[in-house]
């Protein structure tokens, strides 16, 4: 069967010559095999995609390996139940609380400028704004998301910092309010951008539905356009906290080297993400416990943006499928 | 002669610079079941998205004449179109329940949208969903969301969610487009129940549907209305030859 099949494969050029969609040969190529060509395209995708995955395996594993080092001198008890992180002094605490602790009073900070004026910027654009203003304005948006942080971090430091200081007369100058503050304006494109392509997506004959009731415009937005697009609303939030939470750059610059468990946003604190930095950056000899710190913290890390973006992921899911 | 509830003088529509409606004439009857037919795209839709002003929700759209209700014009710029939606409700081709909300709270969304609430919302619950031949199927599970039923009895849901308002005047895009025929059946009974307490445009592609439903129809093509006249008149004897064309089926 398969030499009879590359017969006919090699007479096709003929074929096609005298009848394009070579409708007179077609059912000995029933038993052709996929061109040579196709199946090394095949071949060679499987491979980028196997690459890719077995990069991010390759990269967990070790991350899991690394941890099981750490809590192999740590014990979970005093990771979760101490209240201090010192692993770089000479007395040394591995609670890791004070660096969640400052990862999440800078997220909540955040959040608190990125969800409100992201959430309104959405349903502006995609419910009020004229065609050309929305023209004018998603691609604006669009490009405040690709500002690199570090810009960010410096822009906290040095002006964000000294105008608060007028109002703050207590302000340090590494804290945590500033970096919070920078950091909800970063991510602020991204809730927006996202949710409006959430409110978007909702069917213009649910708008018109209401309409035809006898809804006011702001009634229909708010009690039918948006609750239809609680799923992607939600998604997109959960993204954005997952990337404040991830976020390095500005936090190791303007929040601060010292891990300290305090809800004053006017202090410096250190985050997970810049505890990694620091010791990445300093001359901490592999193999130590202070050099298995980052691998836990980093594990950590990875668990929480892990749930957060499984979560998103679910409620994305939803909203492509149309079940809200 | 019944008393016309609704007269349409000298009506024009655009989306942006086309038009597609060129001076319309109409008298809508009191308690009377109005039939629009005519081939697609002959302005249909837009002639009863005029009548409650949705017309204009369509970005660059507008509409020009007069649209008397009860005797005054819909169209005085003093008239406030989202209070005049309440007495011109709407069902629309494609059933349109909201999905974040149960059968009940479909039911009662005019009112919550208006942030107001009725005084007995299961007793206005219960009486729309009745008129609307619905009650018996959702008694049980009014808590159940509104996109859970079939396409049928969403539609019979949007239409108990109209009546709920209390309009004067119903209007109805096709429909029956998006349902099997014995759903078709429930809505043409449901009409004809209706047709005793309400005012009813309907737009229909189906000939034998405005014969079944409708005491007058009027003929569009193109923009314009070529006849309007008893729905026995209208397919038995028709004044213009345009309209005889149609309804036997010669074009369209
Ligand atoms: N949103 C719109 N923007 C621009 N033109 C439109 C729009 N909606 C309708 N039109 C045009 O207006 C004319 C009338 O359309 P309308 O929807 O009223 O027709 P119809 O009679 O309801 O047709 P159908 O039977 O297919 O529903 C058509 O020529 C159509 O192309
Ligand atoms: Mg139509």
């Amino acid at each position: 069967m398969s030499t009879e099949g590359a017969s006919s494969y090699g007479d096709l050029p003929a074929v096609a010559t005298d009848s394009p969609v070579g409708a007179r040969n077609s059912m000995d190529r029933l038993y052709a095999p996929p061109a040579l060509s196709e199946r090394l395209i095949r071949a060679f995708l499987m491979f980028c995609a196997a690459l890719s995955i077995g990069t991010t395996l390759g990269i967990i594993g070790v991350l899991f390996e690394e941890t099981r080092a750490f809590f192999a001198q740590v014990p979970f008890s005093s990771f979760f139940g101490d209240t201090q992180w010192t692993p770089l002094f000479a007395e040394k605490h591995f609670g890791i609380w004070p660096l969640v602790g400052g990862t999440m009073l800078t997220t909540l900070i955040a959040m608190a400028v990125a969800l409100p004026f992201g959430l309104t910027a959405a349903i502006y654009l995609s419910e009020f704004a004229s065609a050309t203003v929305r023209k004018w304005l998603k691609p604006a948006l669009e490009i405040l998301a690709g500002v690199p942080t570090v810009v960010y971090g410096y822009f906290a430091l040095t002006m964000v910092t000294p105008l608060l200081q007028t109002l703050l007369p207590d302000l340090a100058a590494f804290n945590v309010l500033s970096a919070g503050l920078m950091m909800g304006i970063m991510i602020l494109p991204v809730i927006a951008s996202l949710s409006e392509d959430a409110i978007f997506a909702v069917p213009s004959s649910l708008r018109e539905g209401a309409l035809a009731l006898g809804a006011t415009k702001l009634s229909t937005v708010f009690r039918v356009v948006l609750p239809s697009a609680f799923s992607g609303i939600g998604a997109a939030t959960i993204l954005g906290v997952s990337r404040a939470i991830g976020e390095t750059m500005i936090v190791a610059i303007a929040a601060g080297q010292q891990a300290r468990l305090s809800l004053d946003p006017r202090e410096g604190m250190q985050t997970m993400t810049a505890y990694i930095v620091q010791v990445s950056m300093g001359d901490t000899p592999t193999g130590t416990i202070e050099f298995h710190t980052i691998f836990a913290v980093g594990m950590m890390l990875f668990c929480m943006t892990m749930v957060l973006n499984l979560i998103a992921q679910h409620l994305r899911g939803r909203v492509l499928k149309g079940s809200l | 002669m019944v008393e016309p509830r609704m007269k349409v003088q000298g009506l024009k529509a655009w989306f942006g610079s086309s038009i597609a409606l060129r001076d319309i004439d109409l008298d809508i009857a009191d308690k009377q079941v109005t039939a629009i037919i005519g081939p697609s795209g002959c302005g249909k839709s837009t002639f009863v998205r005029c009548l409650n002003r949705m017309h204009e929700v369509t970005p660059n759209a507008r509409a020009e004449g007069k649209v008397l209700l009860d005797g005054k014009d819909i169209y005085d710029p003093a008239v406030n179109p989202v209070a005049l939606r309440r007495y011109v409700g709407m069902v629309f081709q494609k059933p349109n329940p909201f999905p974040t909300m149960s059968i009940r709270e479909n039911v009662l969304a005019g009112l919550t949208l208006l942030g107001t609430r009725a005084k007995d919302e299961s007793g206005l619950v219960e009486r729309s969903l009745r008129q609307a031949a619905l009650w018996e199927e959702v008694r049980g599970g009014l808590d159940r969301p509104g996109v859970s039923l079939s396409g049928g009895q969403q539609q019979r849901l949007c239409i108990a969610r109209a009546l709920a308002m209390e309009p004067e005047v119903l209007l109805m895009d096709e429909p029956c487009s998006a349902l099997d025929p014995i759903a078709t059946a429930k809505v043409e009974e449901l009409i004809l129940e209706l047709r005793r307490r309400y005012t009813i445009v309907i737009v229909t592609h189906n000939m034998q549907q405005a014969q079944r439903v409708a005491d007058t129809t009027a003929f569009f093509y193109m923009g314009s209305l070529v006849e309007h006249a008893a729905t026995t008149k209208i397919f038995g004897n028709p004044t213009e030859r345009r309209t005889a064309d149609y309804v036997s089926g010669r074009f369209g």
